[in-house]
């Protein structure tokens, strides 16, 4: 079995984000930048499934500026045994919308025919949940989101998803695509000696114009700006005054 | 221009709530159709059909669609979409598992989680967890728009659209459901509770979330946890509140135990009241919060509980 698995370079989680002034966007020059977490789950279990050996390979693929091919080394160095990476913008400002994404991962998945495509469910900068569904629609394929926990069985995988009553479980037929959330793995660090074993990997470079894929946003950014913010209030001394208080302004 | 509204229903069961919630958002872009799609849904239809500003309720019963299943749900309403400009939908999991399909369905960019409407090409929504506010402007020609329901007051009740009952796509045959297993429980659902109580790290273990929940109970609130207290099994995955779990806005945010991260404060900062109670004074959680009380919480908890007869 061939799994594909999609990485995002993003803002690292720890990183403050600040919108730039002028409300044309967050500022990423200078900032550091990960694989989006959700996608580094989603990475360990496919690379998990390898070493079951339930996968014989697994393909990384990045979409978006030059520099994302720190995030396919990152992702060699993890376990993926070779990296694609389709250079899509060069500007990190210019986020490629889920919708080309999910094209561009369609002609890649078109000429690797993997039986599994294992996705975030979200990135953590445009927040939109929604590659893996588009590229499930695009494909035909089955799908299945918000992932908790993955068994591959012959020809299905069962899958458990994290929905808002709280858990189902649905057999999707393979080749499928399965989107993960947090909680179905612990991804682990990258070694030393496997950061230097991974420069040697494959790692193939491509464009989203020489795959004639057409990535021009649907969504145009009118702005970005700050959220509202909340001023802080009181604090209180006791469990007493709390209460007092909370009559008061008719919160109880 | 014209709407087409998927109505939030689980097991033949209409979240109003919800659905009332997008129905308020989608008044501004033209006329609303509702869209019942359940193995059961007459009574979610007929109960739909009385929201306010709804003008007719579109009803697709078959076995197919019991689990609300992705690829034949993603099917139906794609077929369903050529006499509508938008299609909408309350933004809970079940939409965010189906719409994006419908969205690279139509040849459509969907827009998740849409926090408020410009006008009928235009919109805001939160990134970056909260910590910025886009405008985007959709350049498609079917706009396929989940709301994040927190920010819309529920349209009222006293419409009376009609009840059309509508055929049913074929079955795509791709995925099969197995099991839920939902939490039944007797208190308020998370995003329409009037007050929630919610358990973060600080709380320190799945027997002590019991304290939460004791609070909870005197007060006729939902709980809620951060995703710390999830990820640390001390609390089930639906009750998390932050980006990536569910957003809420009570009127009253009693945080127990949280430390206040940025991905939690976004799911929750639109509280009318919000209560911190958390023995860190510098918790950034008290930076949002109308009243902070510095205290152990496993002092102050059952304290509060008790003060409240």
């Amino acid at each position: 079995m061939k799994i594909l698995v999609p990485v995002k370079r993003v803002i690292d989680y720890n990183v403050k984000v600040r919108v730039k002034g002028d409300g044309t966007g967050v500022d990423l020059a200078n900032v550091k930048m990960s694989m989006n977490p959700f996608d580094e789950v989603a990475l360990e279990e496919a690379i998990r499934l390898k070493e079951a050996e339930q996968a014989d390979e697994v393909i990384a693929v990045s979409i978006g500026v030059q520099k994302a091919q720190e995030t396919l080394r990152t992702a060699l160095a993890l376990g993926a045994d070779r990296g694609i990476l389709v250079v899509a913008a060069d500007d990190v400002h210019n986020d490629i919308e889920p919708l080309a994404v999910a094209r561009i991962l369609k002609a890649i998945v078109d000429e690797e025919q993997p039986n599994l495509v294992l996705a975030g469910k979200q990135a953590i900068d445009n927040d939109m949940n929604a590659t893996g569904q588009m590229l499930a629609a695009l494909l035909g394929w089955s799908q299945a989101t918000f992932a908790s926990e993955l068994s591959v069985k012959d020809e299905h995988a069962v899958v458990t998803r994290e929905v808002d009553g709280g858990l189902q479980t649905i057999r999707v037929k393979l080749p499928t695509i399965v989107t993960v959330d947090l909680r179905l793995n612990e991804p682990r660090y990258a070694s030393l000696p496997n950061i230097i074993k991974a420069k040697r990997k494959p790692l193939e470079e491509r464009t989203a114009a020489d795959m004639n894929i057409d990535v021009d946003p649907r969504l145009e950014i009118l702005s970005t700006t700050e959220p509202a913010t909340r001023t802080a209030g009181i604090r209180v001394n006791s469990v007493d005054e709390l209460v007092e208080k909370l009559k008061e302004t008719g919160a109880l | 221009m014209a709407v087409l509204l998927l109505a939030e229903i689980t097991n033949g069961e209409l979240s109003l709530d919800a659905t009332a919630k997008a129905v308020s958002a989608s008044r501004e872009l033209g006329e609303i159709t509702v869209l019942a799609v359940g193995a059961e849904c007459a009574d979610a239809a007929s109960q739909a059909a009385a929201i306010e500003n709804v003008t007719k309720v579109l009803c697709a019963e078959d076995s197919l669609y019991g689990k609300r299943l992705a690829e034949p749900t993603s099917m139906l309403i794609a077929s369903l979409a050529q006499d509508y400009d938008h299609i909408v939908a309350p933004a809970t999991t079940d939409a965010k598992n189906i719409m994006p399909r419908v969205a690279a369905l139509l040849d459509a960019m969907v827009i998740s989680d849409v926090s408020a409407v410009i006008d009928h090409e235009t919109f805001e929504r939160l990134i970056y967890a909260g910590n910025a506010v886009q405008t985007v402007k959709s350049r498609d020609a079917k706009k396929v728009i989940t709301f994040r329901t927190s920010t819309f007051d529920a349209a009222g009740s006293g419409g009376r659209a009609t009840v059309e009952d509508i055929a049913v796509s074929d079955n795509p045959q791709l995925s099969e459901w197995v099991e839920d297993k939902l939490a039944s429980s007797d208190r308020p659902e998370l995003t329409s509770a009037g007050i929630v109580v919610s358990g973060g790290r600080g709380i320190g273990s799945e027997e002590n979330f019991a304290l939460v929940e004791k609070l909870a109970d005197k007060l006729g609130a939902a709980v809620g946890a951060s995703r710390a207290a999830v990820d640390s099994g001390y609390a089930p995955n639906d009750w998390q509140v932050g980006q990536t779990g569910k957003v809420v806005a009570p009127d009253l945010y009693i945080a127990i135990g949280i430390s206040g991260a940025i991905q939690h404060l976004a799911g929750m900062k639109d509280s009318k009241t919000i209560v911190a109670i958390n023995k860190d004074e510098e918790a950034p959680i008290f930076q949002v919060a109308d009243f902070g009380l510095v205290a152990d919480l496993f002092q102050a908890i059952p304290e509060l509980t008790d003060k409240l007869d």
